[in-house]
């Protein structure tokens, strides 16, 4: 590359040109908008589909398709007042949450800690130790439901809260450690031990000077764990009690029980999905950043 | 005491939530405080802050997963050796030969064709106007449940019996397509082998949006030198696609192809909530749970989650190896 190419890409661009340049790399024409604008409705008409019906009154859903609904507008929340008050949704709901905070806000900060030791404590065995931690995410978490269900009762703990707090922290704990001990790494030596000078202990140091720089990779990994946890179904089958079940598992209930009575499983579907849509959609950006970091789940 | 175990009322589930933090928070704030003090020597703090989550990973994964190998040697009371026996039941019995074959094309289908949906797609859409509101569009299912997704679809595939005069309507979207087209209303979830095809559709709905995500990081990565050089000797749209932008892309496309994989392997939610696994559906995954918690009898439940482990060991090291090398290239 010429000096003269490469003071022009460093120049920042004016919009004009920018979106000349854009016109110009990209692959696109009518055709290829076409096609993707054909996926970006293909992908989004099921959805659509079941979010109309959930709206729909009871006696049209069964009568006629979602797609004649705009015909003879009709619609109601009557569904939605419904599926609460059926199978304790409402009461399930309100459980999606309670299990969710705790298995969110636990593994963030033991994995905090531990990354701190990874990334700024040199201390003997620390390779291997970390290449262990990391090397445990790759255990399916089905290897380990039998056992643990099994310790869990003979601590008389079986079929309680904290048993979900404690698998859930437990399984997002590998990822949690690797995601910020990378994050932790980038942040600059002279940073700390700018702060180890002043006299400043491992906390000082860590809630003065790492904790704030931190902010954005604790967002993806929260929402991550927020919206593993939220959507589970196969930790809360194996260690909830039916009391205690999340909304997960009470839709996959209501599948099973009143598969046909759709004015109720869609609104019912609807509800389950709101908080997880709406955390993604604010927090996207963080959503996507830990994704590119290698934030993969087992 | 009991209802800090078995609280039942909203309040008293949010005061025992309240509690678990706290007392979490406690016993951290206790661990720091004594770690944290000048000229200890350096075990003591590194103990404070890893000893924690080293418990919690060893309880949790590895005593838990060797007991699992280990049992999957013994019949279901953990008191017999029986051998390889489970697994000669796993590759034998045509009920989990069959369970096989659905993982082996759920495995080979989800991935190539979320990855190769995701980059078209992510190349349609590169540097257009609307790019972000399509992209989420398409990334909106990783969002939500398993479970949400399959209601979505298995409204989409429903259906009614046309009745004997066949006027019956359809309410399911599929079917009316179908009706529409002139043929006749299928029962999608429930004739095999349709059926376990059906179900993948569902799973590739689902990981295209991670495909893409991941995948159009990737293409913006490529340096606009090379676009320029590629364009420089004629290279214009599909060649431009496939001699320029998939090889740069490629250790990407690998690790999403490795990742959809693990994915895959291991979820059971769409078949469990769209068939429960009849109808020749299941998968390993839900077989799994299947005999671990749903019937009694042999002690294939153990055997089924060492297998998955086993499935899923080669794809996780190729998929480390692959994501060291592009970071490597970055």
């Amino acid at each position: 590359m010429s000096e003269e190419t490469r003071v022009m890409t460093v120049r920042k661009l004016t919009r004009k040109e920018q979106r000349q340049v854009d016109a110009k790399t990209r692959l696109s024409s009518p055709a290829a908008s076409a096609v993707a604008i054909v996926v970006a409705i293909l992908w989004t008409t099921p959805t659509a589909g079941l979010l109309i019906t959930s709206f729909r009154q009871q006696i049209d859903i069964t009568k006629s398709g979602w797609w004649t609904a705009f015909a003879t507008p009709d619609f109601t929340l009557d569904n939605y007042a419904e599926a609460l008050d059926t199978h304790n949704l409402a009461m399930s709901f309100i459980n999606s949450f309670v299990i969710t905070i705790p298995a969110v806000i636990i593994p963030i900060i033991l994995a905090l800690l531990a990354a701190y030791a990874f990334a700024w404590i040199d201390f003997k065995g620390r390779n291997f130790l970390f290449a262990f931690v990391f090397a445990l995410q790759v255990v399916p978490i089905q290897v380990t439901l039998v056992p643990l269900l099994t310790q869990y009762t003979q601590w008389g703990l079986q079929n309680t809260l904290w048993t979900l707090w404690l698998s859930h922290t437990i399984f997002g704990l590998p990822l949690a450690i690797y995601l910020l001990h990378n994050f932790m790494k980038e942040i600059p030596r002279s940073l700390i031990e700018a702060a180890r000078v002043d006299g400043a202990g491992h906390v000082r140091v860590f809630f003065q000077v790492l904790l704030p720089l931190l902010v954005p990779a604790i967002a993806s990994f929260a929402i991550f764990q927020f919206l593993w946890v939220w959507n589970d179904l196969l930790v809360a089958l194996t260690f909830a009690a039916s009391e205690d079940a999340p909304i997960t598992r009470v839709i996959n209930e209501m599948v099973g029980s009143f598969g046909s009575k759709w004015y109720l499983l869609s609104a019912g579907a609807f509800i389950s999905m709101a908080v997880p849509v709406i955390v993604f959609l604010s927090l996207q950006r963080y959503f996507v950043r830990g994704l590119l970091a290698g934030g993969v789940k087992g | 005491m009991m209802w800090l175990l078995k609280p039942e009322t909203i309040p008293e589930k949010f005061l025992v939530m309240f509690l678990a933090i706290a007392l979490f928070a406690l016993v951290m704030a206790l661990v720091l405080a004594v770690v944290d003090r000048p000229r200890l020597p350096k075990w003591i703090p590194v103990t404070g802050y890893l000893g924690p989550a080293v418990i919690l990973i060893v309880f949790g994964l590895l005593w838990p997963g060797i007991l699992t190998i280990r049992n999957s040697f013994y019949d279901r009371l953990g008191q017999q050796f029986v051998g390889v026996d489970n697994y000669v039941i796993i590759f034998t019995d045509q009920g989990f030969l069959q369970v096989l074959l659905n993982t082996f094309w759920w495995v080979l289908l989800v991935p190539s064709v979320a990855t190769a949906l995701g980059l078209i797609y992510a190349v349609l859409v590169d540097r257009t106007r609307f790019e972000k509101l399509a992209k989420t569009l398409i990334f909106l299912p990783m969002a939500i449940s398993m479970v949400g997704a399959s209601i979505i679809w298995k409204f989409v595939y429903e259906y009614r019996d046309p009745g004997v005069r066949g006027t019956r309507p359809q309410v399911g979207l599929l079917n009316q397509i179908v009706v529409w087209m002139g043929g006749t209303p299928q029962q999608w979830l429930i004739n095999p082998p349709m059926n376990t095809f059906m179900l993948i559709i569902v799973m590739i709905w689902i990981q295209a949006g991670f495909a893409m995500t991941v995948l159009s990081a990737a293409i913006k990565a490529i340096p606009d030198e090379t676009i320029e050089a590629a364009k420089v000797d004629g290279a214009t749209g599909l060649r431009l696609f496939w001699w320029v932008t998939v090889p740069s892309v490629r250790p990407a496309i690998i690790v999403v192809l490795t990742t959809i994989a693990m994915g895959t392997l291991k979820a059971f939610d769409v078949v469990k909530t769209m068939t429960g696994g009849n109808f020749g559906t299941s998968v390993i995954a839900n077989e799994f749970y299947t005999q671990s918690f749903g019937r009694q009898g042999e002690n294939i439940g153990n055997a089924l989650a060492v297998l998955l482990f086993v499935i899923v060991l080669p794809i996780i090291i190729y998929n480390l190896r692959q994501m060291r090398i592009s970071e490597g290239e970055r």
